[in-house]
């Protein structure tokens, strides 16, 4: 398979970077949906925006692909700019949207067909069905397709066109684990490719699996950006500790912060409806200090649990919300 | 692939026609409807031979002579039995051998009564002898083209041609607003012109499949005659296709669910089935209307049917109904082309 072959052509002979924005901005009546946003994605780099629902992750990817029109701003793929370049860079970038659905009456192949047409150049219908692994799926109508294998065609459909740079906007939200690692799986081997790819996700293990840079968005701004590492760093531990305590004798739920953070190792606490939530650094040694502190109150843990830091606890640290929870 | 696969052109129409060919209920409503209407209205409508008018008498003499008449049959019974089948309508007269001569009992605010008189009267003088004055003889005349079915096959033609052409654009593209298809479709660098072309190209061939069994049904079942030129006919098919086209592009054009549109379309549609002349000439509304009535394009596609098929005019003749179409078509086209939502 050779899918890659030509984005890696245009990789060599054109440099900077595949996606440039400049201060963007767009208002839905008096929601600020992107509010000022500056982003760069190199070539060949998979690049993730990560964020709660409403964040204004598809407001971005859509002003990316030409389908609205930003208020300010300016906007380049591919050294080029939507006014004046529209008609190539339609020809040079694949889109997946959210929520598509194909007509169920069309077979695989067919809607294939009639996306390939669209295009002056690409890849084969053969070759796209390859790609998305719907070999099995070819003569079969969309109606009975799974959720995943419908991801997938949406997926070929972008493909088709043999696409410099490739939008995905929540390719696995509402897919089972494992349809979800499959698509995982085919984004993987399209990274390999070299291909640029900018995917927008409100799930944190796949940010942190695909992606090699991630810019974290809240209320349509950048709040946080580097590779999942970096961003992991930022919380300052390894670990994270959860916890919450009940007394016997009184309804007081919440620990003396002071005391907690006085623990060696513990790096910072976040307490959110009761549930405490600690980076730590030293896990073997913190955890035993938490507990002396809380048997020192006299208060009774009613939940407790440990993991290694994520990016959720990035964007728990920066807003203080859970990710899931809007 | 070769170059005629490759074309979005030539996809997106056979996109088109998979998903129609793929729909039960769009194949039962474009093509066997309309047959089964024509069915429908063809047997109720029937000319049916003059009525042999049922009477009866009091001797068998007399029901000897009138059965004589291939306008009457008739029994004989009693006076008695004779007013009760009166009463209840089974016969229309009952002759009543008197010795003075015969009488006839009927009731003559019935206008078949009265005609049954007639008959009765003329069977019972010739068979007692009384020869005609003037010889006189029959020549009947059954026009095809005056009949019911002839004036209602034109009307049923246009009014298929106007729901294949709105429900065909409209509910497609209202359905791949509503699934974000056509979002996903501009998204991608397929030219938006060759999207709604597609569905012209598609309506076209569609419409010689249903004009050409609609018609040949009619032609077959009926004998509705084709008076006029079968390519201007044909033109004319098309004129009328593409101007509902046209609307049904307008009407979908902003329409972000089914409900809606659905809603839109009937808006449009109802009052042309009403005051088009579909089942009866729209000559008959009041004078302050007319004006109106004109100017809807299915009555000047119905029209210019009628005109054609049962009239043999030509389509210079009906330059009024052409213009109406085709006004029809350019209009809604151009503004839908200017307001349509690709999202």
């Amino acid at each position: 398979m050779d899918y890659g072959l030509s984005s890696q052509t245009a990789k060599a002979l054109a440099s900077g970077p595949s996606l440039m924005l400049r201060g963007v901005r767009k208002v839905y009546g008096d929601v600020k949906a992107v509010d000022g946003l500056d982003l760069e994605v190199a070539r060949g780099e998979c690049f993730g925006l990560l964020g709660p629902n409403g964040a204004g992750k598809t407001t971005t990817i859509e002003i990316c692909e030409g389908l609205t029109a930003p208020d300010a701003g300016t906007v380049e793929l591919l050294g080029l700019n939507w006014r004046a370049g529209a008609g190539e860079l339609r020809q040079r970038i694949g889109v997946q949207l959210q929520e598509t659905q194909f007509p169920d009456k069309l077979t695989v192949e067919e809607t294939l067909r009639l996306f390939r047409s669209f295009f002056k150049r690409g890849i084969s219908v053969d070759e796209s069905i390859e790609t998305a692994q719907l070999e099995e799926k070819r003569a079969s109508r969309v109606a009975g397709l799974s959720g995943g294998q419908k991801q997938r065609l949406a997926m070929a459909c972008a493909l088709v066109g043999d696409p410099e740079l490739l939008f995905l906007d929540e390719p696995t939200t509402g897919l089972d684990p494992q349809a979800r690692r499959h698509l995982w799986d085919l984004v993987d081997r399209l990274k390999q490719a070299g291909r640029t790819i900018i995917l927008t996700t409100h799930y944190m293990e796949e940010a942190e699996r695909l992606c090699d840079r991630v810019a974290i968005m809240d209320h349509g701004r950048v709040i946080a950006l580097g590779t999942p590492q970096q961003l992991i760093a930022t919380v300052g531990g390894e670990d994270i500790v959860e916890l919450a305590v009940g007394s016997a004798d009184t309804s007081r739920t919440v620990v003396d912060a002071a005391l907690l953070r006085a623990i060696p190792g513990v790096q910072s606490l976040v307490v959110d409806e009761g549930l405490h939530r600690l980076s730590v650094s030293e896990l073997h040694t913190a955890v035993p200090r938490i507990f002396a502190v809380l048997r020192e109150q006299g208060l009774h843990l009613s939940e407790f649990r440990t993991h290694s830091a994520s990016l959720e606890d990035v964007f728990v640290r920066l807003t203080g919300r859970n990710l899931r929870d809007e | 692939m070769n170059s005629l696969e490759l074309s979005s052109l030539y996809q997106l129409t056979m996109v088109r026609f998979r998903l129609l060919l793929r729909e039960p209920e769009a194949i039962f409503w474009i093509f066997i409807f309309p047959i089964l209407l024509a069915v429908g209205l063809g047997i109720a409508f029937r000319n049916r031979p003059a009525d042999v008018l049922q009477v009866a008498a009091t001797t068998a003499q007399l029901t000897q002579a009138l059965n004589a008449d291939k306008g009457l049959t008739a029994a004989t019974m009693d006076e008695g039995s004779g007013a009760h089948a009166l009463a209840t309508g089974s016969i229309l007269l009952l002759a009543i051998q008197r010795p003075e001569g015969v009488a006839y009992k009927f009731d003559d605010t019935n206008p078949d009564a009265r005609t049954a008189r007639q008959l009765v009267d003329r069977a019972i003088q010739t068979a007692a002898g009384r020869r005609e004055a003037v010889r006189a003889e029959n020549e009947l005349v059954h026009e095809t083209g005056a009949r019911y079915i002839d004036f209602v096959v034109p009307g049923l033609l246009g009014m298929n041609l106007m729901g294949s052409a709105m429900w065909g654009l409209g509910f497609s593209i209202v359905e791949a607003r509503q699934k974000k298809l056509l979002k996903r479709l501009v998204a991608s660098p397929m030219p938006r012109w060759q999207y709604l072309m597609s569905f012209l190209l598609s309506r076209l061939a569609m419409l010689v499949v249903e004009v050409v069994v609609f018609l040949g049904f009619a032609r077959v079942a009926f004998g509705v005659p084709f008076r006029g030129s079968l390519l201007q006919l044909g033109l004319l098919c098309v004129m009328t296709s593409m101007a509902f086209s046209a609307l049904g592009l307008l009407v979908s054009s902003r329409a972000k669910t089914m409900e809606a549109a659905s809603g839109l379309m009937n808006l449009v549609m109802l009052p042309m089935w009403i005051l088009s002349g579909v089942f009866f000439s729209a000559t008959r509304f009041p004078a302050a209307i007319q004006p109106l009535v004109l100017a809807l394009p299915l009555t000047a596609a119905i029209d210019a049917l009628r005109g054609n098929m049962l009239q043999g005019m030509n389509i210079g003749q009906m330059i009024t109904q052409v213009g109406i179409l085709l006004a029809w078509f350019v209009v809604p086209f151009a503004v839908s082309l200017r307001i349509f939502r690709w999202r």
